[in-house]
């Protein structure tokens, strides 16, 4: 047991290491800029008050090392600063377009993932079957479309062909849950259909492998019947690929949900991150980036420590 | 710009020149034949694209820019694919999409594998501390997502088309530093690589003579499907209106100006989406039919 204690210590260390030196990054790449963050964001044209003045409303004048532990500070309390484009609070801005981001990704989530174990699994049983390559060849063809492509599809047959749900995403606050999912259904379709492909793909891979191994012949060869082999033999040592297949998507899901909520207008953080970039609200941006990259990391690190959790070699061991 | 994309195709079925150029021809024409039909569609498809690109100027029946009839026209003899919301014919633009959206992208995937693959191999040959810091470099920087990345670069340094293919050239490169240096890794440690030393070859020689043949295949199926990793990121960019700016024509943000057309029951944003999946769709089967090929990598990926 001292192992596996060893190794959660050592991976979640590594994790916020991770995250402290994205924090760094994300920071400190606007100090690569040759002028600063106020002459840039006013251009050439913009007199040297107007530049003095953002400069102090950003903070500039202060030394660097000063600005970001103010700036880490503030955000670990829930307080990302001010936007500069319309001087409002960015943790009111960002609140409720997060939840809904997450709503969205989670929304998908639950119809991508069973069905992506059940087709995955099916494949690798019935592999190299018609079945097995036409899922092939349709999979390898959705992973590899842009999502706006899907979006737009599912947007002209669905909503405006055969009118069953809307086509634009507009939720606010305090629609109710029902109402909400029949609104969002078609950006959650569009988002699973996405990720289910890879999902099942590498589900059918890890099966694949697995089957493939010594001991599942030996299983077979003592005469054990099929469902035995698999229930307990190969999911054992399955769950480990397939968590980590699972979360790694679902870390997908909510940095890919950008595209898909511009495409369906829905009130998300992806949205605000793409209107703040044109707009070079650069606070906002920052905020954003921090948001989606510590989920993206976060989500990786559960993966990790989820299948150090459950692999059979580290809880049994010799 | 407009070569280029010809290298596409021959990196995938080049018949590599000299003394046996017709019997090696005949093996690749051989291999082509009993190739998958998705493998076929594919190489159709990038020989396809390569050639519009190539001669955009002569195939397409107006200017890239040029204004040509009113806004959002229907689809008629004079405009077969109708206008765009600037009165511009939309196949022209569809056209010099061929050129502008993919040779961006090919471009920008070069740059990646110029950086990551000389970096990459460097870190499996020198090893030691260059392999380390080089190596925690690129772990941070695949932390984060790359379209985030970029969007967050973009908005520090302008958004303009020098910057995105910077940016995302050196985003990229992290994911072909990656498999470079694993693969390289491997090789490193052969026979022949430790006699080269004893040799007293230099650096060059045994990262260029030695170790890069060995790994030309698998970098040949990155370049694959990094190009479209690649040509997706720009064209959720573009969509995006942070990528290729107008007047230059793109698939992605020819999406983007007749997005309004689909609550209109109407195909016209669907073409240019169709030009980007069709290609990416293509070039991943020939892929996928050049792994079964050339390793051992069947199933797992």
């Amino acid at each position: 047991m001292n192992d596996i204690v060893r190794m959660l210590i050592q991976r979640i260390s590594l994790g916020l290491l991770t995250l402290f030196v994205v924090s760094l990054i994300i920071f400190f790449s606007v100090s690569l800029l040759p002028g600063d963050a106020a002459q840039a964001m006013l251009g050439q044209s913009a007199t040297e008050d107007t530049v003095n003045a953002l400069r102090k409303q950003m903070g500039l004048d202060q030394p660097l090392h000063t600005r970001y532990f103010s700036w880490l500070g503030g955000i670990l309390q829930g307080d990302f600063g001010v936007s500069i484009g319309n001087k409002r609070e960015i943790s009111e801005l960002i609140g409720g377009r997060f939840a809904n981001t997450l709503f969205l990704a989670l929304y998908a989530a639950f119809i991508a993932v069973p069905l992506a174990l059940v087709l995955g699994i099916l494949a690798a049983l019935y592999r190299n079957t018609w079945y097995d390559r036409s899922v092939n060849v349709v999979t390898l063809s959705s992973i590899s479309t842009p999502e706006f492509f899907v979006a737009y599809i599912l947007m002209l047959f669905v909503s405006v062909k055969w009118g069953f749900f809307p086509s634009l995403a507009n939720v606010t606050l305090d629609t109710p849950i029902l109402e909400r999912m029949y609104r969002t259904f078609l950006p959650a379709l569009t988002l699973t259909l996405v990720v289910v492909a890879h999902m099942m793909r590498m589900t059918r891979a890890a099966i694949i492998n697995l089957l493939a191994s010594p001991y599942i012949e030996m299983a077979a060869l003592k005469g054990m019947t099929r469902r035995r082999i698999i229930t307990h033999h190969a999911l054992p040592n399955a769950w480990a690929p397939i968590i980590n297949v699972i979360v790694l998507n679902l870390a997908y899901l909510i940095v890919g949900v950008v595209v898909v909520e511009v495409v369906f207008v829905y009130p998300g953080l992806g949205q605000l991150l793409v209107d703040s970039v044109s707009r070079r609200d650069l606070p906002v941006v920052q905020a954003c980036c921090l948001i989606f990259a510590a989920t993206y990391i976060l989500l990786n690190l559960i993966a990790d420590i989820l299948s150090i959790l459950t692999n059979p070699r580290l809880l049994h061991p010799k | 710009m407009s070569e280029q994309p010809k290298t596409i195709d021959t990196a995938d079925s080049s018949p590599p020149p000299l003394r046996q150029v017709e019997s090696k021809l005949t093996v690749v024409l051989r291999e082509l034949r009993k190739a998958p039909l998705s493998a076929k569609f594919g190489l159709l498809v990038i020989v396809t694209y390569v050639f519009v690109a190539l001669f955009a100027p002569w195939i397409a029946p107006y200017g890239e820019a040029e204004i040509v009839g009113n806004q959002f026209e229907e689809w008629s003899d004079e405009f077969l694919l109708g206008t765009d919301n600037l009165g511009r014919d939309m196949l022209t633009r569809i056209i010099f999409g061929a050129r502008n959206t993919v040779g961006i992208a090919f471009l920008t995937t070069l740059l990646a594998f110029l950086l990551g693959g000389i970096c990459g191999l460097l870190a499996a040959a020198i090893g030691g501390w260059t392999d380390q810091i080089l190596s925690r470099i690129v772990d941070v920087l695949m932390a984060i997502p790359v379209l985030i990345f970029a969007m967050l670069l973009l908005t520090i340094f302008g958004q303009s088309v020098v910057n995105m293919v910077l940016i995302i050239g050196v985003l990229d490169s992290t994911r072909v530093f990656r498999i470079t240096r694993a693969v390289s890794v491997n090789v490193v440690v052969m026979d022949f690589i430790e006699s080269a030393r004893l040799r007293g070859e230099g650096l060059g020689w045994i990262t260029i003579r030695e170790i890069l043949p060995n790994i030309m295949p698998p970098l040949a199926a990155e370049f694959g499907l990094r190009f479209c990793f690649v040509f997706l990121t720009i064209s959720a960019l573009s969509f995006l209106g942070l990528g290729i700016q107008p007047p230059t024509a793109d698939w992605g943000s020819m999406v983007r100006d007749t997005a309004d057309l689909i609550t209109f029951d109407d195909y016209t944003p669907l073409i240019p989406a169709m030009a980007i999946a069709l290609l990416t769709i293509g070039v991943n089967f020939v892929v996928d039919w050049f792994l079964h090929k050339s390793s051992g990598l069947k199933d797992e990926h």
